[in-house]
C-alpha cells in the first residue's frame, strides 16, 4: 500500500505527519518513508542517521567532434533549445536539455551518442529498527524534480507500506508522487490559504482518481470553513492537531511529536487505521 | 558591420528592451548606411533555452555586434563563440538612439 | 528602471505572502504586485482585488496522434524516453500529456506523419486591480506542469500593468527549482522569509546557494524569530557569513493567524508583529534606495 501525505500549501506539516506516522508505525511493520519534497527535503532531520547515496542520471547527448560535419540538424531538432551549431563549432547546454534522444536519431554522422549527466541523487537510510527512509534530492540549479521523484518511487516500489512525503504545490511533481498512490492525506491549515490551497491539491487527487481524507494542522478549535469544504467534498476529516507553542518548538528543532509526547502515539495510529479505511482495504 | 539592437516594438523608435533571449524584436542595422530591419523574437514566451536560441537568430542574420541592456552566461556563451561583439546600453532610450551612441563610440563594451 | 523584489523562502509556509501582504499595505509610493506562486496563488486573498482579465494560458506542446492516419507501428512508444506513450487494450496508441514533454522524437519517427504537437492549455493568468495598485496572478490547472513558464507569463503581464509604477513587489514559489529561479531572473532584490527551525535553515542554505548565482541584492527576514532561540542564532551567523543583512525578526504572535483568517494584511492590527514589519519596510526601502516618484 501507497500512502501520500500532501497539502497544496507549502509549510501546513505535511512533513509532521508523515515523519511521526512512519516512526509509530515501524514499531510494528516494515514501513518505507519517501521523502518526495526533492527540492526542499526535510523527513531526514527527523530521522538522523547514516545514509548510502545513489546518483539520478539523466541521458544527455555526447558529441564526437572528429565525426561532427556542423549541419546543424541537431540544433532545429531539439525543442529546448539546448545545442547551437556554429560554422565551426558546436556549443550544448547540459542544464536545459531533457534528454530525449531526438538530436542522436537525426544526427547523419552517428557523431551523437547518449551518455549520462547527474541531476540529483538518493539517499537511503535505515533510521531505527522497521523504517527505510529514502530521500531524493534535486541537485541545486536543477529543474527536473519529476524525475528524482520517479526514481526515489521506484526503489520504494513493492514493499508492503510506503509513506511519501510530497512536495507543496498542484504542478507536476505532485503529479507525479500522487499517480497511482493507493490513498492521499492532505494537511491543511484553517486559514484562508490552507483552504483555497487544499482546494486546488483536493483536485489534483480527483484528477488521478485517488481516495482522499483531510488532518486539520494548527486548529485553533474553530476550523468550520475547512469541516464545511470537506464535507461538501466528502473528504473525510482524519484528526486535527491543535495550533500550540510546545508543538511548533518540538517540529522546528527537529524532534518527533511521537518520541517528545507518547500521548500522540495513538492518535498517529487511528491516524493510519483511518487512511487505511479510505483504500477500501 | 551589422548591428542588432534589442526593442520592445519593431520600429528604431520604439523604446530599447534591456534584456536579450526575451527581447520582443531584433532590431538589425548596417552601419554602412541603408534601412531599419526588424524581426519578431519568436522565442520571447518560450518555456526555456531562449537565450541561446535567440543568440542563433542574430548568428544566422548576420551580425556583428549586438547592443543590448542585459544577457544571461548562456547567451553570452554561443555570443562568443561565434565572435559577436556585445555593447551594453543601460539607460532607457530609443532603439535609435542606441545605435547613434554606439556609433559615437559611447557605449561601454562587455568583455 | 522600476524596482522588481520578490520575497521568497526554500521552505513553504515561513510567512511570505504575509510579509508580502504587509509590504503592499505600508511601502511608500506607487506600488504593483505579482504573483509568482502559481500552483497556490494567495496573496489575493489578502489584497481583496478586483478582478479585470483572464488571460488562457498555454505550455509547452504536447504530441497528438491522429488516430485515422496511425497504422498502429509502435515506433513512438518505443522513441519516447519519457514513457509518454501507451497502447490502449483496443490497440490505439495515445500519448499522456502529463508525461509528454514536446520533444517532438515520436512525430520525427512516424512513417505516416501522424504526430503533432499542439498547444496544451495549462491554466490562467489572471489581471486586477486593489486599492495599493495591480495585481497579476495565475491559476494553474491541477496537474499541469510548465509553472515556470507561467511565472514568466505572470511577470510578462506585470510588467505590462505595471507601466508609471514605482516597484513591482512579488510573491515567489517555495522551493528550488524552475518556479523559483524563474522568479528570481531579471528583478533587482529578493527577501527570504525564514524561521527558526531545522528545516527551514536547512531550506534557506539551498535557497541561498541557487540565488547568490543571480546578481541580486538579498535580505532576510526571520519569523516567529522567539520560537527557537538557537536556531534564530544559527540563521544570523549563517547570514554574517554569507554577507546578508538580516532585516527583521517578527514575533511569535497569533494575532497573524487572525489577521489572515480575517483576510486582511496584519499591519492593519496592531500587534508585536505588524510593529516589526513596518521596521522592516523602513529598512528594505534604505536598502533599496527606494525614492517613490
Amino acid at each position: 500500500m501507497r500512502l501520500v501525505v500532501a497539502s497544496g500549501k507549502g509549510g501546513t506539516g505535511k512533513t509532521l505527519v508523515a515523519a511521526n506516522l512512519a516512526a509509530v508505525l515501524s514499531s510494528e511493520m516494515e514501513v518505507v518513508l519517501v521523502d518526495c519534497d526533492v527540492e526542499e527535503p526535510n523527513a531526514h532531520l527527523f530521522f538522523p542517521s547514516e545514509e548510502k547515496v545513489l546518483p539520478v542520471l539523466i541521458d544527455v547527448p555526447a558529441f564526437e567532434s572528429s565525426r561532427c560535419n556542423h549541419c546543424g540538424n541537431c540544433s532545429d531538432s531539439c525543442q529546448y533549445g539546448a545545442i547551437v551549431v556554429l560554422r565551426e563549432q558546436l556549443l550544448f547546454f547540459p542544464a536545459m536539455c531533457h534528454g530525449c534522444g531526438g538530436c542522436e536519431l537525426v544526427c547523419p554522422q552517428g557523431a551523437i551518442s547518449m551518455a549520462k549527466r547527474p541531476i540529483g541523487h538518493i539517499a537511503f537510510s535505515t533510521p531505527r529498527q522497521g523504517l527505510v527512509l529514502i530521500t531524493g534530492v534535486l541537485h541545486e540549479r536543477e529543474v527536473m524534480s519529476p524525475r528524482v521523484i520517479r526514481e526515489a518511487l521506484n526503489y520504494a516500489s513493492g514493499h508492503a507500506l510506503v509513506i511519501c512525503d510530497a512536495p507543496p504545490g498542484t504542478a507536476c511533481p505532485v503529479v507525479e508522487t500522487l499517480e497511482g498512490a493507493d490513498a492521499c492525506i492532505f494537511v491543511t491549515e484553517p486559514t484562508r490559504f490552507g483552504l483555497h490551497d487544499l482546494t486546488l491539491a483536493a483536485g489534483v487527487a480527483e484528477l488521478l482518481g485517488v481516495p482522499s481524507g483531510v488532518v486539520i494542522n494548527r486548529s485553533m478549535g474553530d476550523d468550520d470553513s475547512i469541516r464545511d469544504f470537506c464535507r461538501a467534498r466528502k473528504l473525510p476529516v482524519l484528526t486535527t492537531i491543535p495550533f500550540d507553542r510546545d508543538i511548533a518548538e518540538t517540529v522546528n528543532s527537529g524532534q518527533l511529536l511521537t518520541d517528545r509526547m507518547p500521548i500522540m502515539r495513538g492518535q498517529f495510529r487511528e491516524l493510519f487505521s483511518r487512511a487505511c479505511v479510505l483504500t477500501g482495504v | 558591420m551589422i548591428v542588432c539592437v534589442t526593442a520592445k516594438g519593431p520600429g528604431p523608435e520604439d523604446l530599447m528592451e534591456e534584456r536579450f533571449g526575451r527581447s520582443p524584436y531584433f532590431l538589425f542595422k548596417n552601419t554602412e548606411g541603408g534601412e531599419w530591419s526588424s524581426i519578431a523574437n519568436k522565442f520571447a514566451d518560450t518555456a526555456g533555452g531562449v537565450g541561446p536560441r535567440a543568440a542563433q537568430v542574430l548568428i544566422d542574420r548576420g551580425t556583428h555586434v549586438l547592443i543590448t541592456g542585459n544577457i544571461g552566461g548562456n547567451a553570452l556563451a554561443v555570443l562568443q563563440a561565434a565572435g559577436i561583439e556585445i555593447y551594453l546600453f543601460k539607460s532607457s532610450g530609443t532603439a535609435a538612439d542606441a545605435f547613434q551612441k554606439f556609433i559615437a563610440g559611447q557605449l561601454k563594451k562587455f568583455s | 528602471m522600476m524596482l522588481q523584489v520578490a520575497v521568497i523562502s526554500g521552505k513553504g509556509g515561513t510567512g511570505k505572502t504575509v510579509v508580502t501582504a504587509a509590504l503592499a499595505d505600508i511601502l511608500p509610493g506607487k506600488l504593483a504586485f505579482a504573483d509568482c506562486d502559481v500552483e497556490a496563488a494567495n496573496l489575493a486573498l489578502l489584497l481583496s482585488p478586483r478582478e479585470k482579465r483572464r488571460i488562457p494560458f498555454f505550455g509547452m506542446k504536447k504530441a497528438v496522434i491522429r488516430e485515422e492516419t496511425c497504422v498502429v507501428c509502435g515506433l513512438c512508444k518505443a522513441a519516447c524516453r519519457f514513457n509518454a506513450i501507451y497502447q490502449e487494450p483496443g490497440g490505439a496508441y495515445r500519448v499522456d500529456p502529463v508525461r509528454c514533454e514536446g520533444c517532438a522524437v515520436c512525430m520525427g519517427v512516424c512513417p505516416e506523419r501522424a504526430i503533432s504537437l499542439l498547444e496544451h492549455q495549462g491554466g490562467e493568468v489572471v489581471t486586477a486591480d486593489s486599492d495599493r495598485g495591480p495585481l497579476v496572478y495565475a491559476e494553474l490547472r491541477p496537474g499541469s506542469g510548465n509553472s515556470g513558464l507561467l511565472v514568466h507569463e505572470v511577470k510578462k503581464e506585470a510588467l505590462k500593468e505595471s507601466e508609471g509604477r514605482d516597484l513591482l513587489l512579488i510573491d515567489g514559489p517555495p522551493g528550488i527549482g524552475c518556479p523559483v529561479i524563474s522568479t528570481m531572473s531579471g528583478i533587482s532584490a529578493i527577501v527570504i522569509v525564514t524561521e527558526p527551525g531545522i528545516a527551514a535553515l536547512h531550506d534557506l542554505r539551498r535557497l541561498v546557494t541557487v540565488s547568490s548565482g543571480f546578481s541580486l541584492l538579498h535580505w532576510v527576514v526571520i519569523n516567529r524569530a522567539d520560537l527557537h532561540h538557537g536556531y534564530t542564532g544559527e540563521i544570523e551567523l549563517f547570514c554574517a557569513e554569507k554577507g546578508i543583512p538580516v532585516i527583521g525578526k517578527i514575533p511569535f504572535d497569533p494575532a497573524v493567524m487572525l489577521a489572515v483568517r480575517d483576510g486582511v494584511p496584519v499591519t492593519r492590527r496592531d500587534c508585536a508583529a505588524s510593529r516589526e514589519l513596518a521596521g522592516i519596510g523602513k529598512r528594505l526601502a534604505e536598502g533599496l534606495s527606494y525614492v517613490p516618484g
